[in-house]
């Protein structure tokens, strides 16, 4: 039954060896982890310099040579100037009230908006659907000028209310739970009304505790777009007490314009700290959230 | 659709320039992170064989094929093809074709460019595929004139040359199945691997696909090695069939063989539709085996009151009125519980007499006698030549003890004894 | 001694008509403060900017005119405005590239690591996360001329100096990569992401079939099934980066001599500096447009390629 097993051409010069495979690998993997490395440096410096001067005195920051560690720490001084010249504290807890506030009212709007238009059916709904997928070309950038005359006739410039109020409609945000919402079994939502429960309540009981992952996800992206928001803080604020960490990071760096750069690097390190430190220890959830507001 | 051949199951007729080549296995170990997923398989796939590897889910098989294919790195041991050790061959260079569960399209190609890959990566060299560079090659364009005209031959051969112009994502099950061959076949390897090519179909085109594999290996001639957890597809496809648990080849031979004798419990258990019935029995005295206290004309080869397990095929019992009997045939009582009609025949649910020993299926292809209604009575008939006797091992006891193909399993319990 | 038909049944579900009204009153309540807030922040703004556009209003001032189309022919004729569009399209020209191919490259190496991933991932999002100002204010001294590192490592080396941030041919390009610095992390977890849904028996198919290097795989198999991926990175981060603002307001508030004056910098100026409010309706609309055009051409150019 079985003939001779022919000839196989199989390279006569073998491709690959034993050796030769391991050495390429090595190889391979010297190559990967240097360019990586060398892109870590690149994205590591600054926060690593940011945190290095600001522990320097004075008289090592502006010294010719350079030397990476510090001689003196100054860093109480540093920290201290930071705080005391300007509210750096104030600024973070206006972010975390801009941002709290902010999130508060864009999920109460956009959770029962999006439901509308992902189950229910009512006149207009093809046309808000439009009018939602044209508000996401469109950024904040273009209604801020109108705005800031409207919030200027209202004489409500300089309040918490003018940085929060334009982004309490987030687009973005009801396109992200419709397309969450859209997948949700109908059956459930049947049987719920079977047993009497109000639209509302199958909103806020049934159907928001299982968008869960798609809510979180939205909060890390509201809360580090509007903590790190400059433009429509600088246009609305000009009462440093009610800055937000980048309008205070601005105020300081004017103040102390050029000189202190010890007491610079101090604020900017506490300004910065606070979403860093959260994106530590959350960072599967920040990733993935990032992801899946992407994969959209 | 199927490629038109005369059904020879034998004969086999090689294209001429076809490489055709033995694949052999000796003693391949796997463990991913400790736990031992194969265990010394050793394996001679002879040339222009179509040998099945069939088992249950985590069997081991789709990681032996892989090992064969080189996408995984075996333990120990080593794998041969055509007599040449490949182990540190990478794939594309052991000259071998893989067809995946999934087929493994390249969604963003045409089918006549997932074809031609195969030929492209081998002919061109770099610089010559990659998308502007490629313009600069003057010898481009001849090669490319070759490759098409070896697709079109595949894919006449398998009567998708109408569907060169399409991509994967527009074609059916069927012809998806149809390409993935045909980028393997078109690379003329010295072996075809399928890793269960059949499972994403439906059963009727399961059925369908069956045979067209089966004369495709007739008419091509080339080394198949199959891997399915379907006992239906290995059986009616294979030259041989080796049947694996757990990491382990527990028997290889013949699919008749290993319906016929099987060479252990779970072997006899896994081929055969409806399953075998197995029936706890004893050795007694005289040497005979012993089954709910009546003797059966069947050698038990250990010492008396040992414990054995009998088969008996579903097939193998016929179903007669309460207390009959046939001269030289033996008897199970019991009571009709269920029947089953399949049209061709019906599948019987019967309990056996006393409730501690269960039941048992039997399955008869005529039509079901006036006497079998459910709940009546049956004497279920059996010759002796058609029991399996089985150790407390599971291994096979039977007088004509010596099947044809050892197993590894076999020749450790002779080592041992 | 009860008996079923003592049990009166009440039904609760809602009758079908009255069903589909609940619907109804429901959508609309749900969607209402949605669509106010929508009206009032987009679509009101929107035909306010539209009026503006046509006008010369300025901020307190007494009266103004109707001016027709001439603040859009003013635009494209003053020399600032133009000068503004040609940076900002120059820093566009330079974050896309270098974002989106760095980003591909290190999620592309970073795809196959096992142990480090986690450990890159984290280091290369961090950016992502910080806030912008105050990591811009960082790079500012790290750019210094006389205190910087950067310098420093330079003047080791034997090079002179190099004004980052105060030359204007260098102040573009130093500003784009800052902008690099910012968006490599958050292409990479995208890119990350569309890696990981390519079936790992695609590469398998392709290594039997002889695709024996990494740019083979790559130009095979990676880069077309991350088309999608890579369109959707290739929109977001250009309309990023024509968006602009705060590196130029912190670092370098559009000098040397406005070399570094983006168009969002000067709509900025126009408007809340100047208070030239019609004018700077107008350049609002015109970069409303361009974002509007960078989306819309690259979604159709792009979808018909990508999708399989």
């Amino acid at each position: 039954m079985a003939a001779p097993a022919s000839a196989l051409p199989l390279p006569a010069v073998r491709h690959t060896t034993p050796a030769g495979a391991l050495a390429r690998r090595a190889l391979s993997l010297v190559v990967v982890h240097g360019i990586l490395i060398a892109g870590a440096i690149f994205i590591l410096l600054p926060f690593v310099w940011m945190l290095i001067t600001s522990i320097k005195s004075p008289s090592e920051i502006f010294a010719v040579d350079f030397s990476l560690w510090p001689k003196h720490f100054s860093a109480v001084e540093n920290y201290g100037r930071a705080l005391s010249k300007v509210p750096l504290l104030r600024f973070a807890l206006n972010g975390v009230i801009v941002c709290a506030g902010i999130l508060l009212v864009q999920v109460l709007v956009a959770v029962p908006c999006a439901y509308a238009l992902a189950k229910l059916r009512f006149p207009g709904r093809a046309a808000l659907l439009a009018l939602v997928l044209m508000g996401l070309c469109i950024p904040i950038q273009v209604p801020a000028l109108p705005l800031y005359m409207g919030l200027a006739e209202l004489g409500l410039l300089n309040t918490y209310f003018a940085i929060m109020m334009p982004f309490f409609l987030s687009v973005f945000a009801i396109f992200l739970f419709r397309q969450f919402f859209k997948s949700y079994p109908d059956e459930i939502i049947h049987a719920a009304r079977l047993d009497g429960m109000s639209e509302f309540e199958i909103v806020w009981v049934i159907v928001v505790p299982s968008a869960w992952p798609a809510i979180a996800a939205f909060a890390v992206f509201s809360i580090v777009a509007h903590w790190n928001d400059l433009y429509w803080p600088l246009i609305v604020i000009s009462d440093t007490n009610l800055a937000t960490p980048p309008l205070g990071m601005m105020f300081f760096a004017d103040a102390e314009t050029g000189s202190n750069y010890g007491a610079l690097t101090a604020a900017a390190t506490v300004l910065t700290a606070p979403l860093v430190i959260a994106f530590l220890i959350a960072r599967r959830r920040f990733i993935d959230g990032i992801t899946m507001t992407g994969i959209k | 659709m199927s490629i038109r051949m005369p059904c020879v199951a034998k004969c086999r007729r090689r294209s001429n320039d076809n490489e055709v080549a033995s694949v052999t296995l000796q003693s391949i170990g796997k463990s991913f992170a400790g736990v031992p997923v194969l265990r010394d398989i050793s394996l001679d796939v002879a040339d222009g064989e179509f040998l099945t590897l069939v088992g249950a889910s985590g069997c081991g098989k789709s990681t032996l094929i892989r090992i064969i294919a080189g996408l995984e790195p075996q333990s120990t041991g080593s794998v041969l093809i055509g007599g040449v050790p490949v182990d540190h061959l990478r794939p594309h260079e052991r000259h071998v074709a893989m067809v995946f569960q999934s087929y493994a399209l390249y969604p963003h190609m045409k089918v006549f460019a997932n074809i031609a890959l195969p030929l492209v990566m081998s002919r061109l060299r770099l610089a010559e595929r990659l998308p502007l560079l490629r313009l600069l090659s003057p010898r481009r364009r001849k090669v490319m004139a070759g490759i098409a005209d070896e697709v079109h031959a595949v894919a006449k051969q398998l009567q998708i040359d109408g569907l060169l112009d399409r991509r994967p994502s527009q074609l059916s099950g069927g012809q998806r199945q149809r390409v993935a061959l045909g980028r393997a076949m078109v690379r003329q390897p010295a072996a075809f691997l399928m890793d269960e090519p059949l499972s994403n179909l439906d059963a009727k085109l399961r059925v369908h696909m069956r045979s067209e594999l089966a004369e495709l290996h007739a008419r091509i001639g080339t080394t198949f090695v199959y891997v399915t957890h379907d006992q239906v597809e290995a059986m009616t496809m294979s030259d041989r069939v080796a049947m694996m648990d757990n990491g382990e080849i527990l028997q290889l031979g013949r699919p008749g063989d290993l319906y016929a004798r099987p060479a252990n419990v779970r072997v006899a258990q896994f081929i055969g539709t409806p399953a075998i019935n197995l029936l706890p029995a004893k050795a007694n005295t005289d040497g005979l085996v012993e089954l709910f206290g009546q003797q059966v004309s069947v050698r038990a080869g250990r010492s008396p009151g040992s414990a054995l397990t009998l088969g008996i095929r579903p097939e193998s019992l016929t179903p007669a009125p309460a207390g009959t009997a046939r001269p030289g045939m033996h008897v199970l009582a019991g009571r009709l519980r269920r029947s089953e009609n399949l049209g061709a025949g019906h599948i019987l649910h019967v309990d056996l007499a006393a409730p501690a020993h269960g039941s048992v299926t039997c399955a008869v292809a005529a039509p079901l006698e006036a006497f079998a209604c459910d709940g009546s009575e049956l004497a279920l008939q059996f010759a002796p030549a058609a029991c399996h006797v089985f150790d407390a091992d599971g291994e096979r006891m039977n007088d004509d003890n010596a099947p044809p193909f050892a197993t590894i399993a076999q020749s450790r319990a002779r080592a041992l004894t | 001694m009860t008996s079923a038909a003592a049990i009166p049944y009440v039904a609760q579900a809602p009758h079908p008509d009255r069903q589909r009204m609940i619907e109804r009153v429901a959508g609309i309540g749900f969607a209402f403060p949605a669509f106010l807030l929508l009206l009032l922040t987009n679509v009101v703004p929107l035909l306010v900017l539209l009026y503006l556009s046509f006008t010369d209003f300025k901020l307190g001032a007494l009266e103004s005119h109707f001016l027709g189309l001439d603040n859009f022919r003013k635009a494209l004729g003053d020399p600032v405005f133009r000068r503004s569009l040609a940076n900002t399209f120059v820093y566009v020209a330079i974050v896309l590239p270098g974002a989106v191919g760095l980003g591909l490259l290190v999620a592309v190496l970073l795809h196959k690591r096992k142990r480090t991933r986690s450990f890159y991932e984290v280091i290369y999002f961090l950016p992502v996360t910080s806030t912008l100002i105050a990591m811009a204010t960082v790079w500012q001294f790290i750019l210094h001329p006389r205190l910087g590192p950067v310098n420093g490592v330079l003047r080791a080396m034997g090079f002179d100096a190099i004004p980052f941030l105060s030359e204007p041919a260098y102040v573009l390009p130093t500003l784009a990569a800052i902008g690099i610095w910012q968006l490599v992390g958050f292409n990479m977890v995208l890119f990350l992401a569309g890696l990981s849904a390519i079936p790992r028996d695609l590469y398998e198919a392709a290594e039997i079939d002889g695709c024996r290097s990494g740019i083979d795989r790559f130009v095979t198999i990676t880069w077309p099934l991350l088309g999608p991926t890579t369109m959707f990175v290739i929109v977001t981060t250009s309309i990023t980066a024509f968006k602009v603002f705060d590196t130029v307001a912190v670092m370098t508030r559009g000098g040397p001599m406005g070399s570094s004056e983006v168009l969002l910098y000067a709509i900025y100026l126009e408007g809340y500096q100047y208070f030239h409010m019609g004018y700077a309706a107008a350049l609002t609309l015109i970069f409303l447009a361009f974002v509007l055009l960078f989306s819309i051409l690259q979604t159709f150019v792009l979808e018909r390629r990508v999708h399989y």
